[in-house]
């Protein structure tokens, strides 16, 4: 029998349906995956319990003629997402411990579609990080080595980090993930896997803890074009407890999936072109706009003249709403509570805050705290909500002579634990290329398009117009086609 | 200036105090601002409290359309220009009555721009005239929960039942110069808000509480440093607030001093303000426009339901009351309180003659519910009894006199007024045979009043008539004794 593990979302889903096996050995094949891969730390909990269910109501489902949209597929969940019953930390000290008594719109519109719940998945702490390795409950480790010989850990990117290095590792066939400033795309990147990040506002952000409201969305990570847009078609949607939730119709991604690109044409911002950026990446990137040429797509030169404003506009914006979302962890409700000896409110608050919260997200909150005071709010966090508006102008612009944008995800490949974490400057610009169209609230996604010199998987990035997710998978699914991407990591956990 | 400005007078001269007022007003209104929880006052602890309330994580403000509508109702109902593009701040601070850790409320573009009320003469008040009072804006916000220090010896407790309640924040133009001023526009302000419907005005549970501001001047000078007391929670309150800061202000600069921009609170048990914190410690909120939620476009179909379904308001109400001959104090009376008015315009829909029946309500009406302990909202009497009990004045069937004794009796028990008269034989006679019998005696029985009369003491006329009425036990027809007494004493 095959392993179920190397199947994909489509392929379980139609496997299940046609009875070539059962959800239940489904399940159990990818928990036992789970519990087997304790060395890269994917998992903050592991749920086995929780697919087996969902796995024995999909083989009753299937019984009685009523099969879900993903009944039979678990998938992970990143431990962003509040749900019901089962701790929700966001990686973080502060909430270590808390269980929601509720469960977030996109997790619970899985469940309804029949997924199963494999286990919560790391992250950077409040999804703040491009590496995973600001986890309070220690870093995620990518399943792919350097082919040097080596034995280098590398990071699994982030902040989406266990997400991505559980799918890439065969622990799960698809996960969540949400992007703030690129926290679906590089990571897939990092890894070989497929993520989209949707227009701002096709998935509800209820009960997903916060990072920086105007930029959060969730959105899938997966093996390949076609499971992004099944995972999608199942997490969005319009949701009343969401004021930024958009109330439009959900599209049947996968059925209009196509990868003939004729009259398509696609963008190149030539201010994408960095100077000193590895020669690897551009040449992919070339490859890629052979590919899509290839798809039939014509290809036109854009210009985004602002992109160089975007990650400083980025690490003013996000920080900014941060500081104020994560307020709300003071030690009085919920969480950790730090009361020292004789401590009054403001001592108990410091302590808390103090001992909840790891030195990246107290950078942050420090930075969004300066930015918005008085005195300085002009100055930052004014300007950066200008030129945000002009970031978000030049994509409009460009989309009049465009439909897609194509881009690389990242400036390198994976890198290794620890090169990054001494220079926090070096570690943000990792995200200069996914930060503009997260300014934007525009779908973006990353296939994997490469293998650069050291055997490391390199992605491609493909930006769309609002609401037009459809393009950007199909653009997807034509570099997939083209790429031919199947390398995996060697099994070494 | 007139004779009557309000002045303070110091060692160095007289004094102009300067006021404006910011009023919280709760919103009438089942769910609270941003979530779905109840707002009833005085339930349990902790019981109105949803997730958003909490501030749990992941948890996501979304407008209540009802809080929305009330507060443009208001800004419609003081003339105010509604703002259609409006959006949220968020008002950052740690506090542990404030789950969120920042106050979603309204800095940079309230919902309702400039608009103004008018409180009226009152002379016995201090208030020669009439006056426009400008109002800046209104804002919505979310009110903070509830701390509780007495409930444990080490520890506080908090109630989050407010948490997230809304909030109209009115803010006036610095345009009053004496308590007597601001006393009236708070009074005025609670009535536009209850005829409206928005804020029950309840200052007793805190659905009504004012910041107070007050800075003094040299009248003609430049405005002086204000300070601002902070959540008064009477009109009375709210008086003696300006009174006591305008004289401490003085006192102050008077002796050398300088007032300091600070916040303060009122203590009512020694009638005095003291300092909570200044300028110089005040928090900086880092306000900046909430991404959780969109800015608030309203659309011309919303703002006509609006505007439809304001009620008549008291302004309009009182100049209506005048115009049909009700006195001016009487109209200010009827028309202070929603109740009042309503119950009165359903009185004047009997038919009622309205400068009558003004009188009645004020006086009678008014004095039998102070007597009872009653409010109109539990009115012993309907209108429709009380016009019927006018009508049988009015078309002479009783006397103003046996009215007064009918409506007792309607109140003890609760038979109409016409019921009563028949029954107790209370009509008024006009038969000139029994009037003449009673006058007859009565002049037999005064017979040197009745030449002090005719010798030209006319004054004596009234008695007279008193002794007719007492004889004929008030139901004698006033017109007619008085005309078959000038007969008689000829």
């Amino acid at each position: 029998m095959t392993d179920l593990t190397n199947l994909t979302v489509a392929q379980i889903r139609d496997g299940h349906r046609a009875g070539d096996f059962s959800a239940v050995e489904v399940a159990e094949a990818f928990s036992a995956n789970v519990a087997a891969a304790k060395a890269l730390n994917a998992f903050i909990v592991e749920t086995p319990e929780h697919a087996l269910a969902a796995a024995k109501q999909a083989d009753a489902d299937r019984s009685a003629g009523s099969l879900k949209p993903l009944s039979g597929v678990p998938i992970g969940m990143k431990d962003l997402f509040a749900t019901n019953g089962v701790q929700t930390t966001a990686a973080s000290h502060m909430l270590e411990g808390f269980v929601p008594r509720y469960e977030s719109t996109v997790s619970q519109k899985l469940w309804d579609a029949g997924a199963g719940m494999l286990g919560k998945l790391n992250l950077d702490q409040f999804a703040m990080g491009s590496s995973n390795e600001t986890s309070y409950f220690g870093n995620v480790i990518s399943p792919w080595k350097r082919n040097d010989g080596g034995n280098a850990a590398l990071a699994p990117g982030g902040s989406s980090g266990g997400s991505s290095s559980a799918i890439a590792a065969r622990l799960c066939p698809a996960a969540t993930g949400t992007d703030t400033g690129g926290s679906i795309r590089q990571p897939a990147a990092f890894v070989g896997i497929s993520g989209i990040k949707p227009t701002y506002g096709r998935c509800s952000r209820w009960g997903i803890v916060a990072f920086a409201s105007s930029l959060d969305q969730a959105g899938p990570m997966a093996r390949d074009v076609r499971d992004c847009a099944i995972m999608l078609e199942n997490m969005a949607g319009f949701d009343p407890k969401d004021a930024t939730s958009l109330n439009m119709a959900v599209p049947n991604w996968e059925a209009a999936l196509s990868s003939d690109l004729k009259g398509k044409k696609v963008g190149i911002p030539k201010e994408y072109r960095l100077e000193g950026i590895d020669p690897e990446i551009d040449a992919m990137w070339d490859a890629g706009i052979a590919m899509l040429k290839d798809a039939g797509a014509e290809v036109v030169e854009i210009s985004l003249p602002h992109t160089k404003y975007a990650l400083p506009t980025y690490y003013i914006i996000a920080p900014a709403e941060a500081s104020s979302n994560l307020a709300r962890y003071d030690g009085v409700r919920y969480g950790l509570r730090d009361l020292p000896e004789k401590a009054g409110l403001q001592d108990m608050y410091a302590a808390t805050r103090a001992d909840g919260f790891g030195p990246e997200v107290k950078r942050r909150i420090m930075i969004g705290t300066y930015v918005l005071s008085a005195g300085f709010y002009d100055a930052y966090y004014t300007q950066a909500q200008k030129v945000r508006t002009l970031i978000a102008r030049d994509f409009e612009q460009a989309f009049g002579v465009c439909d897609v944008i194509l881009a690389p995800t990242a400036p390198s490949a994976a890198f290794g634990l620890g090169e990054k974490t001494a220079d926090p400057l070096s570690m943000y610009l990792n995200d200069v290329f996914a930060v503009p169209a997260s300014l934007a609230g525009l779908p973006a996604m990353s296939v994997p398009a490469a293998l650069n010199r050291e055997g490391l998987p390199l992605g491609l990035q493909i930006i769309g117009k609002a609401f037009d997710e459809q393009g950007v998978l199909n653009a997807g699914l034509a570099i997939e086609q083209r790429a031919g991407f199947t390398a995996r990591a060697e099994k070494w956990w | 200036m007139t004779e009557a400005s309000y002045r303070i007078k110091g060692e160095t001269g007289e004094w102009e105090v300067v006021i404006g007022l910011e009023v919280h007003a709760q919103v009438t209104s089942n769910a609270k601002l941003f979530s779905g929880a109840a707002t009833a006052f005085g339930a349990e602890p902790n019981t109105q409290v949803s997730l958003v309330d909490a501030a749990m994580p992941g948890m996501l403000p979304v407008p209540n359309r009802e809080c929305i509508r009330q507060a443009v109702r208001t800004g419609m109902a003081i003339d105010a220009h509604i703002n259609t593009w409006s959006r949220f701040d968020r008002k950052n601070y740690f506090y542990a009555d404030l789950p969120q850790g920042y106050q979603i409320s309204q800095l940079y573009h309230p919902l309702v721009g400039e608009g103004s009320l008018t409180i009226e003469a009152d002379e016995k008040a201090g208030l020669p005239e009439a006056k426009r009072i400008g109002i800046e804006r209104i804002h919505v916000e979310q009110d903070a929960g509830k701390l509780m220090h007495d409930q444990h010896p080490t520890m506080s407790y908090v109630d989050l039942n407010r948490s997230g309640v809304a909030l109209m924040e009115i803010v006036s133009r610095p345009d009053m110069r004496s308590p007597a001023e601001a006393g009236a526009y708070v009074r005025k302000l609670r009535s536009i808000l209850r005829y409206v419907g928005s804020c029950d005005g309840n200052m007793e549970e805190g659905s009504m509480r004012a910041d107070v501001n007050v800075s003094v001047r040299k009248p003609g000078d430049e405005f002086g440093t204000r300070t601002e007391t902070k959540n008064v929670n009477s009109v009375r309150f709210v008086m003696a607030v300006i009174e006591g800061e305008a004289k401490r202000q003085v006192e102050l600069i008077e002796s050398g001093g300088t007032v300091v921009q600070e916040t303060r609170l009122y203590d009512p048990d020694r009638n005095e303000t003291r300092s909570m914190r200044s300028k110089e410690d005040a928090h900086d909120y880092r306000y900046f426009p909430d991404p959780d939620l969109l800015p608030l476009e309203l659309d011309d179909a919303f703002l006509a339901e609006c505007r439809d379904s304001l009620p008549e308001l008291p302004d309009a109400k009182r100049a209506r009351y005048l115009a049909a001959g009700i006195s001016a104090y009487n109209a200010d009376v009827l028309t202070a309180e929603v109740e009042s008015a309503l119950w009165f315009d359903t009185l004047l829909e009997t038919g009622a003659k309205p400068a009558a029946a003004a009188n009645w309500v004020s006086s009678e009406l008014f004095g039998a519910l102070n007597r009872l302990g009653k409010s109109f909202e539990d009115c012993p009497v309907t209108p429709a009894q009380a016009g019927e009990l006018l009508g049988l004045v009015a078309d002479g069937t009783i006397s103003g006199t046996i009215a007064k004794q009918v409506f007792e009796k309607m109140l003890e028990s609760g038979d109409a007024a016409g019921v009563i008269v028949e029954r107790d034989g209370l009509k008024q006679t006009s038969d000139t045979g029994a009037i003449e019998a009673e006058i007859a005696k009565i002049l037999t029985a005064n017979a040197d009043k009745v030449e002090q009369y005719r010798g030209g003491k006319e004054a004596l006329f009234g008695f007279f008539v008193g002794q007719t009425m007492k004889a004929m036990q008030g139901k004698a027809n006033p017109q007619v004794v008085n005309e078959l007494l000038k007969k008689a004493l000829g």
